[in-house]
């Protein structure tokens, strides 16, 4: 055997056992899923003579179900308000962590510890505190007495439980997007802030002048991964509201905090209707391969700013 | 100087407060889950009155059929670690190949593995469970509900990262080491398992830790792969089904929830430094 078939063969044996991995759970599965989005799958149309070609019938009637754009909707709105407050605390956190606190090296730790428990975990929890705890300490707290009202439950309504989404998701993310600030804040050289302190600088200058600036880089990290993770989000979703409580749009009952996620889920199991979950999955795709793109072209402009 | 002292303490009081408050969900379960189901509805915020009660809990969700807690953690414990193994060795391997052998052929399988990071899960959800069907008709092999299907189908989601984590560290590694070790008179083989697998430990610290946090907590997948009512359980399944069949029994709820937390909070604080290395290094691929 000569060297170049030799190194040949090790090259697709080496690749072999992943690639066939890869083709069976992602490339075909891919390729049927986008495929089926333009059929009338179902579980039973599958095998016999009604299984054929509708064009763009599922994507139609999944963008004229309200449930389907209510969710689009709630999600848009779960992102925002999310990226937002699990950057704002895991940045405050990431300061006071890196400041002279006796027990930093503890703190750190704490606020990682949401992040290895999975959301379903997570989501019951607090769907206890919520639904449990809260309304005891109205009991309690005579002043709280409100809390205890089974109206003023949190996840009663459809504008308080998504703000409970939002404080559990912010628990759950800020320890992680914490740790990446910390490493970013830590890069900074000292003797940046040694010479600014110098020249009279107060810790609020040198946290705009020097800080800030200095970890860009991370913020590009930070924001596009908590945009991504909270729009896909699921486990949470499920195990803290299951996406009720419920509401009407445009007269038909639907559900009140339920995420695209979610709602391609239950559009498949729920509603027994698998080809149009595919379509909505397909949307749901295209919306984080713009995100991504855009993340990449913004890494790249910054690249060449650097 | 007394004002940077009292900025200090602030600090310190500030963070002490967030500490509280992030600990507090976890203090919650670990009380509720020494009470009785009376105690736990109608003072949930209390002091439990017999610690004695956790024992009791413990032992009715160890023993409970909806939970079935040792075979649901073997079972975690089983499809974690194998995938873990399997994704580590193949991933580097595959990696190192994609490396050191430079045609378009090894550009386009690098580019697809890493174009498929966009990919969501959502998308080959369904297709995954009829393609898994039919490849289960056509060879006899049962995919659905097993381990294999399970453990392949976290090989083939946990490839496109892993790989691209060890594309990155083998590029850095010299090739005047694999070219001495030919000379030496190594087979192209030997060199990856002999001398390169093993320079990849930091690398494979950080694959282990991504992807173990990620199969170990995940819900959907085994949802769907493995499905409910299936002799096979994962914790975060087992959880699942005994909340949806004791709906409001929170104190066996938070027992089952106590549980499951512990293995990962005893692996963390084993491992802490690996953990969050390796989870930095993975938000910035």
């Amino acid at each position: 055997m000569t060297k170049k078939s030799e190194s040949n063969l090790v090259f697709w044996l080496f690749l072999a056992p992943v690639l066939f991995a890869f083709l069976m759970v992602m490339v075909i599965p891919f390729i049927m899923g986008s495929f089926y989005a333009f059929t009338n799958w179902s579980s039973s149309a599958k095998l016999d003579g009604g299984f054929r070609f509708v064009g763009f019938e599922n994507f139609v009637k999944s963008f004229q179900d309200p449930s389907f754009l209510y969710a689009f909707g709630v999600t848009f709105v779960y992102t925002i308000l999310n990226m937002f407050f699990i950057n704002l605390v895991a940045f405050a956190l990431a300061l006071l962590v890196t400041s002279e606190l006796r027990l930093k090296h503890i703190y750190r730790v704490g606020f990682f510890v949401p992040n290895l428990i999975g959301g379903l975990i997570l989501g019951y929890i607090w769907q206890f505190i919520f639904n449990n705890a809260i309304p005891s300490l109205g009991n309690l707290i005579p002043a709280l007495k409100f809390l205890s009202d089974p109206n003023n439950l949190m996840l009663s309504k459809n504008t308080s439980a998504l703000i409970a989404m939002v404080i559990v998701g912010t628990w759950q993310y800020a320890g992680y997007i914490m740790m990446i600030y910390i490493a970013a804040i830590e890069n900074v050289p000292q003797e940046l802030h040694e010479a600014a302190k110098i020249d009279g600088a107060t810790p609020w200058i040198r946290l705009k002048a020097i800080t800030i600036p200095m970890a860009a880089q991370a913020f590009t990290v930070t924001i596009f991964l908590t945009l991504v993770n909270s729009f896909k989000q699921f486990d949470v979703n499920v195990s803290l509201t299951s996406g009720g409580p419920s509401t009407m749009l445009f007269g038909k009952p639907i559900l009140g905090t339920e995420l695209i996620a979610l709602n391609i889920y239950n559009t498949a199991f729920i509603s027994n209707n698998l080809a149009q979950g595919q379509a909505r999955a397909v949307v749901f795709f295209l919306v984080l391969a713009i995100i991504s793109i855009i993340q990449v072209y913004v890494n790249k402009k910054k690249e060449i700013e650097l | 100087m007394s004002n940077r002292r009292l900025g200090i303490f602030i600090a310190e009081l500030v963070t002490a407060l967030f500490f509280i408050l992030f600990m507090f969900p976890f203090y919650l379960v670990l009380i509720n889950s020494a009470k009785t189901a009376f105690e736990v509805t109608q003072y949930p915020l209390t002091w439990p009155a017999k610690w004695g009660n956790l024992i009791d809990n413990i032992v009715k969700i160890w023993t409970s059929e909806a939970v079935r807690y040792p075979s649901s953690l073997v079972a975690s414990a089983i499809i974690t670690s194998l995938s873990l193994v399997l994704i580590n060795l193949l991933s580097a391997q595959a990696g190192w190949a994609l490396v050191r052998t430079k045609n378009v052929i090894s550009n386009v399988i690098f580019f697809i593995f890493v174009a498929a990071m966009v990919i969501p899960f959502q998308i080959v959800m369904f297709p995954l469970l009829s393609w898994f069907r039919m490849t289960t008709l056509a060879t006899g092999i049962p995919l659905l509900r097993t381990y294999q299907g399970i453990i392949l189908a976290y090989i083939g989601f946990g490839a496109s990262l892993s790989i691209f984590m060890f594309h990155g560290f083998i590029k850095s590694i010299p090739l005047e080491l694999e070219e001495a070790a030919t000379i030496d008179g190594c087979k192209r083989h030997q060199i990856f398992y002999e001398i390169i697998f093993p320079i990849l430990t930091p690398i494979q610290a950080t694959v282990m830790v991504l992807n173990g946090i990620w199969i170990w907590n995940d819900y959907l997948l085994p949802l769907l792969v493995l499905g409910k009512g299936n002799d096979i359980m994962t914790l975060p399944l087992a959880v699942s089904n005994f909340a949806g069949a004791f709906v409001k029994q929170w104190d066996l709820i938070l027992t089952a929830i106590l549980l499951a937390m512990i293995p990962v909070i005893i692996f963390f604080l084993f491992a802490q430094k690996y953990i969050v290395k390796g989870m930095i290094a993975g938000s910035i691929k």
